[in-house]
């Protein structure tokens, strides 16, 4: 009825006409201002903070330093929480640090009566440290002699893993085997969510109240509770509309410092409003990784043993930790199936910002890394990069033994005749053959692989909650946030689809309240369509079955020969309306007889999980002397199921491929060496790409129905973002036969590769 | 000692008179003083065009734009282009039609350039229009659809239609 | 809310200048766009400012009797780019000031701010002194006029003496007849950016178009401050224009110019697009002013 159409999304009119209130649009004037005074220094300790100064600001409500906090750690991830303790999130965090571990940590809050007071006292505070040596790279600090950032992880190494299979080390003696090696760096970079993380905190009663821009507002809660030693009962979170989150509000941010603040100011309403520049340093960033990748192959292409080894730069505390890599690593014996594998994952503390969830969760450096690879290989060995990956990449029936995942279809061949098609792969391809002169075309792709939700790793569940209304209408409410992907739509169709009623009749409701919604973790891993999708079916179907009893009642007819269609109760064999909706639930209310509010809630837990496929063909003109790289045509493929509004998920995709754009030319964060600060924590000197750095961005999608999901459908918020740069760097080496393997390929990198290749002398 | 200035100026099509402090921001005096909360905050430093208003029909960041400066201009924000019975204008409408809006926050800034670029009455190419539109940062949409709703009310209010 | 000290408002030229003596801690504020910025990091916090922005006697762009072409210093990029005089005779001023940042930040930034507060990558000034503009500024004095080469001292310093403000711009009917020019803007993207480095040339060329009467290159970020490269103009100047020379010319700028090694670009690397550009600037002066190549 309303699944697979594309219908507004179901804020678009607030949104255009600037209703939606966001958490600053919504705190009162009265607020106390926090203000937050970051370390200067990359690695050491504080030795003391002099605020006597501060204090005499007017307007200076309160300064809570280092010294003064909880000595309570806790965690941040925005995981489901485990309660076995092996699997549970690293706790290594404080409200505030004394053991300064990045430049940018947070040392002392300001609390004050206006900005303007708040911001002069945090530059009248005084801080004296003793410093330590630092290390921001993340295999010299693995190295014996290295600075260690955390007691207990002996080379700073937070994880590492083995991915074995079959026997690497025997498999290599293979006489006449053809080796191909490489090394691949991806770079530090930040979500940019354009409304900046905010929150405001205060008290009712004996609990505290936290309004946030949060994904996960249930794990706010938990967190809350860990980090501030509460009950988890005695905090409430509300999460309002949020300017975007890509996953850096995927991760506890400054909610437990704010409540915290609130608590030390008599319960006072406490606003924390963190600054653009402040977002890039002590927020979460997406982990810079580097691949080392090893693949041995017999002459006729056969792969017979790889081996992959990730460093994953962790930054200075644990966050999202070790989960990031290894999916990433995890993807390679999915994606290309080889029978010798030897994979080794490490996570890595450095003096850096913290890497966290980010759009896309460790695949986007994965990809770049294998996709690079696999055209590193064809051109070594001279293969068709299209035919080889064809050749290779998963087949139909392979079922992977720990997700239990299962490759229905042929996605990846759909995928690539599709992505062929668009972009006239074959014809550019032999014309971009053999080029000369400055400026070169040339043609790429890359092919990815995602899976959907978190399952096995992690608990997969959601709980939803429906209500009907006099008139007809219900209620909606999950746990998984609406943020700005379009989730609350996707929901109102899914419902409308399986109870039969108008989708404007399913008032989704989009702000969550922990006392109030139902508990759910939030909005990650791409799950919401595939994870809510079976609580949204599960609980309409549950309501259905009440509305057709009480229906029963009122019209004597089995419920076996009754459905809701557009809204009214039918009689299946002859389609004859016996009521509408609207007066069921009117009587259901009010009947002086038998009086019932109709309301179903349950929780479904999903122990499934589905691929997610696809690719992106490049097409880009490098000039070289300018050192500069131009797409000039850019299409993802996808086959994420069944699209729910196909409007909506195309939009998704442009986003992630702009995402992927800015990854593969201009997006990274820069760190002064000698002093381990950020350089370029701002929107000016971060090269966040805009309208005039875009080709058009076209979009296909192979619809396969995803058996093991409620409609059909699977991830699709994070993939767009994954295979873009891989593709584009891949028609720079078709264009120019230099093989890059830095991301991002902005000017600085292609002039180095460039010349280092020999360009400028024959130009 | 707070320095403050009444400002006289016309929001959204009204005479207002407000008491400022010299020291706020133009997204201050909106947000605060007149709750125009469609003017939003992104970097307060001009870079991502979220704060974007209309001042006497041009685009400005009002994050780097004195209140005080206000006094005798006309300023227009988002709010002020709905309808009296809350009718969308075209150009809210397109982006509704064209899914150009995500989460929303980059959204009235880029309206307002919009309806600067709209009021010219010219007809732009596609890469003039990225030009146009190159002073907001959107993280969500990749532009492409944010492009095609400027587009398709440009042709319409030249009497052309696209496609 | 800005942290700032007070806020005085000039209601005039005249009283700009007194304003400036009265309170000589105070940072002038033109658009904004920088000063704000600055205030708001801390750099500038707490300070007194005296806004010049409601002067509207210093909008505009006009064409003197001699010939010269006067911008007022409030006159925004958009209002220069859009503006049919600067469109007739020196377009490429109006093609590099569209390149400012984006769209909203070229309505509020004025070429004033740009040129007075002394920085080496202003899009305005490498044309500007590519153009031999000369600054006009009031102050106690009465008005004084300068090269726009020697209103630059040193990296974020101008010649702008106690109470003084610069009132125009002005490009003499000599520095612009029979010129053409182009500038190049390089920056990691397209919009929305500093320049890495801009590179203005502009040529006369003979009435046959062969030769090269006249040439003028300037660079903005190669150097503390803009600056003229005055070894390859020489290189070139009265002669016939040839792949050889035009590479020669691009090549030779390296012996004047002097970029930094810094995070945003090695030195290497701009010492190499600085070749870059000159030759595709002077190649595209060469064509606007009716070569062929």
């Amino acid at each position: 009825m309303a699944v697979g159409i594309s219908i507004p999304r179901v804020d678009a009119y607030d949104k255009a006409s600037g209703r939606t209130k966001y958490t600053d649009d919504m705190c009162d004037k009265s607020a106390y201002i926090a203000k937050i005074v970051h370390s200067t220094i990359t690695h050491g300790r504080v030795i003391s903070i002099d605020t006597s100064e501060a204090e005499k600001i007017p307007g200076v409500v309160k300064i809570i330093t280092c010294f003064d906090v909880p000595k309570i750690y806790f965690p941040t991830a925005g995981h489901p929480w485990s309660t076995d303790p092996g699997h549970q999130d690293v706790s290594d965090r404080l409200l505030l640090q004394e053991h300064v571990r990045f430049y940018g940590d947070d040392i002392a809050a300001v609390v004050a009566e206006n900005e303007v007071a708040a911001n002069q006292a945090v530059r009248a505070i005084k801080v004296e440290y003793e410093e330590y040596p630092f290390v921001l790279d993340v295999q010299e600090a693995m190295k014996d002699d290295a600075p260690q950032l955390h007691e207990n992880y002996p080379n700073n190494i937070l994880k590492h893993t083995k991915n074995d299979k079959g026997n690497y080390d025997e498999a290599i003696k293979e006489p006449g085997l053809i080796k191909v090696e490489g090394w691949y760096d991806t770079p530090t970079v930040q979500h940019c969510h354009i409304e900046n993380f905010i929150c405001y905190s205060y008290m009712e009663q004996d609990r505290i109240v936290i309004v946030s821009s949060t994904q996960i507002p249930h794990i706010v809660r938990r967190v809350v509770g860990q980090a501030l030693g509460l009950p988890w009962g005695k905090v409430r979170v509300i999460k309002p509309y949020i300017g975007g989150g890509f996953g850096n509000k995927q991760d506890v941010l400054y909610e437990p410092l704010c409540a915290y603040l609130s608590t030390q100011v008599g319960g006072h309403l406490v606003k924390y409003d963190c600054s653009r520049e402040e977002t890039f340093i002590t927020n979460r960033v997406r982990h810079a990784i580097r691949y080392h990748l090893v693949s041995w192959l017999r002459p006729d292409g056969t792969l017979v043993a790889r081996k992959s080894e990730a460093f994953s730069n962790q930054g200075a505390y644990a966050s999202h930790g070790h989960s990031i890599v290894a999916k990433g690593s995890g993807a390679l014996g999915q994606m290309y199936p080889c029978d010798n594998l030897q994979i080794d994952s490490y996570t890595v503390f450095t003096n850096r910002p913290v890497g966290g969830a980010m759009r896309g969760y460790g695949m986007p450096q994965s990809i770049f890394a294998y996709e690079s690879h696999t055209e590193d290989i064809c051109k070594a060995l001279g293969f068709d990069p299209i035919q080889f990956r064809r050749d290779h990449l998963t087949p139909v029936g392979f079922v992977d033994g720990f997700s239990h995942n299962e490759m229905y279809f042929d996605t990846y061949n759909q995928c690539i005749d599709k992505g062929i098609e668009v972009v006239d792969y074959y014809r550019k391809h032999k014309e971009y053959e053999n080029q000369t002169g400055d400026v070169r075309r040339g043609i790429g792709m890359a092919a990815f692989w995602y899976n959907t939700a978190v399952y096995p790793i992690s608990l997969e569940h959601s709980s939803c909650r429906m209500v009907l209304n006099q008139d007809g209408s219900i209620q909606l409410q999950v746990g998984e946030t609406e943020i700005g992907q379009g989730a609350d739509t996707a929901y109102a169709q899914m419902a409308s689809e399986t109870l039969g009623i108008d989708y404007k009749d399913v008032h989704v409701v989009s702000c969550q309240d922990t006392d109030i919604t139902p508990f759910g973790t939030g909005a990650y891993a791409s799950r919401q369509t595939y994870v809510v999708g079976f609580a949204v079916r599960q609980t309409a179907e549950i309501l259905k079955g009440k509305i057709l009893d009480y229906a029963h009642e009122l019209t004597r007819m089995p419920v076996f020969l009754m459905d809701i269609k557009d809204g009214n109760i039918i009689r299946t064999t002859d389609g004859r309306v016996l009521l509408s909706l609207a007066e069921l639930a009117t009587e259901a209310l009010y009947s002086t007889t038998h009086s019932v509010h109709i309301t179903a809630e349950s929780t479904y837990q999903t122990k499934s999980n589905a691929y997610s496929l696809g690719c992106c063909f490049a097409e880009v003109e490098v000039d070289i002397p300018a050192c500069r790289v131009k797409i000039l045509d850019l299409v993802n493929v996808h086959d994420c199921g069944k699209l729910i509004n196909p409007a909506l998920a195309r939009a998704q995709v442009h986003g992630g491929m702009s995402m992927g754009i800015g990854y593969a030319l201009s997006e990274c964060e820069l760190f002064d060496s000698k002093t381990g600060k950020t350089l370029n924590n701002n929107l000016l000197d971060y090269k966040l790409s805009t309208s005039m750095d875009h080709p058009e961005l076209k979009v296909e999608f192979i619809e396969n129905p995803e058996p093991t999901s409620a409609y059909g459908t699977k991830a699709l918020g994070e993939p767009p973002a994954i295979p873009v740069a891989p593709a584009i760097r891949n028609a720079v080496l078709q264009a120019t036969g230099v093989a890059i393997n830095e991301a991002p390929l902005r000017p600085q990198t292609l002039f180095e590769n460039f010349k280092k290749a020999g360009l400028y002398e024959e130009v | 000692m707070a320095q403050y200035k009444v400002v006289k100026c016309k929001i959204n099509g009204k005479d207002v008179e407000q008491i400022v402090d010299v020291r706020a921001s133009l997204t201050d005096m909106l947000r605060n003083d007149f709750r125009l909360t469609s003017v939003k905050k992104g970097c307060e430093v001009g870079e991502c065009g979220a704060c974007n208003v209309l001042i006497d029909g041009e685009a400005f960041n009002s994050c780097i734009y004195l209140a005080v400066w206000a006094d005798g201009k006309e300023i227009r924000t988002l709010e002020g282009l709905l309808g009296p019975n809350g009718e969308l204008s075209d150009i809210q409408q397109a982006f509704v039609d064209e899914t150009a809006i995500q989460c929303g926050f980059c959204t009235p800034g880029f309206i307002m350039t919009a309806v600067e670029i709209l009021e010219t009455g010219k007809e732009y190419t596609d890469d003039e229009l990225r030009k146009l539109l190159s002073g907001h940062l959107c993280r969500c949409t990749g532009y492409e659809n944010i492009l095609r709703a400027v587009k398709k009310t440009m042709y319409k209010r030249l009497g052309k239609t696209l496609e | 809310m800005y942290d700032m000290k007070a806020l005085y408002e000039a209601t005039g030229i005249e009283n700009a200048t007194e304003l400036l003596l009265a309170h000589p801690e105070a940072q002038v504020i033109a658009g904004g766009s920088d000063v704000l910025v600055q205030m708001r990091e801390g750099k500038r916090a707490g300070k007194e400012l005296v806004s010049i922005y409601g002067l509207d006697e210093l909008r505009g762009v006009s064409l003197l009797e001699d010939g010269t072409i006067k911008i007022g210093s409030l006159t925004s990029f958009s209002h220069i780019t859009r503006d049919p005089i600067i469109q007739k005779y020196i377009n490429v001023l109006g093609e590099a000031v569209d390149q400012i940042g984006g769209p909203q930040i070229r309505n509020i930034g004025t070429i004033g701010g740009n040129t007075c507060n002394g920085v080496t990558s202003a899009d305005s000034a490498s044309t500007l002194h590519a153009w031999d503009a000369v600054v006009e500024i009031h102050g106690p004095e009465g008005y004084r006029k300068m090269p726009i080469k020697d209103f630059y001292i040193s990296a974020g310093k101008v010649d702008l003496r106690p109470g003084e403000i610069q009132t125009s711009i002005q490009i003499p009917k000599e520095s612009y007849e029979g010129y053409k020019g182009h500038y190049i803007k390089y920056s990691m993207r397209n919009a929305m950016d500093i320049a890495t480095m801009g590179c203005s040339v502009n040529v006369k060329l003979s009435e046959d178009k062969k030769v090269i009467e006249d040439c003028r290159i300037a660079y903005g970020v190669a150097g503390p401050v803009p600056m003229r490269v005055p070894s390859a103009e020489a290189l070139v100047k009265g002669k016939a224009y040839t792949p050889e020379l035009i590479d020669e010319f691009s090549k030779n700028v390296l012996t004047d110019i002097r970029p930094r090694n810094s995070w945003r670009a090695s030195l290497e690397f701009r010492e190499h697009i600085a070749v870059v550009m000159a030759k595709r600037a002077l190649m595209e002066s060469i064509r606007r002013s009716g070569g062929v190549l």
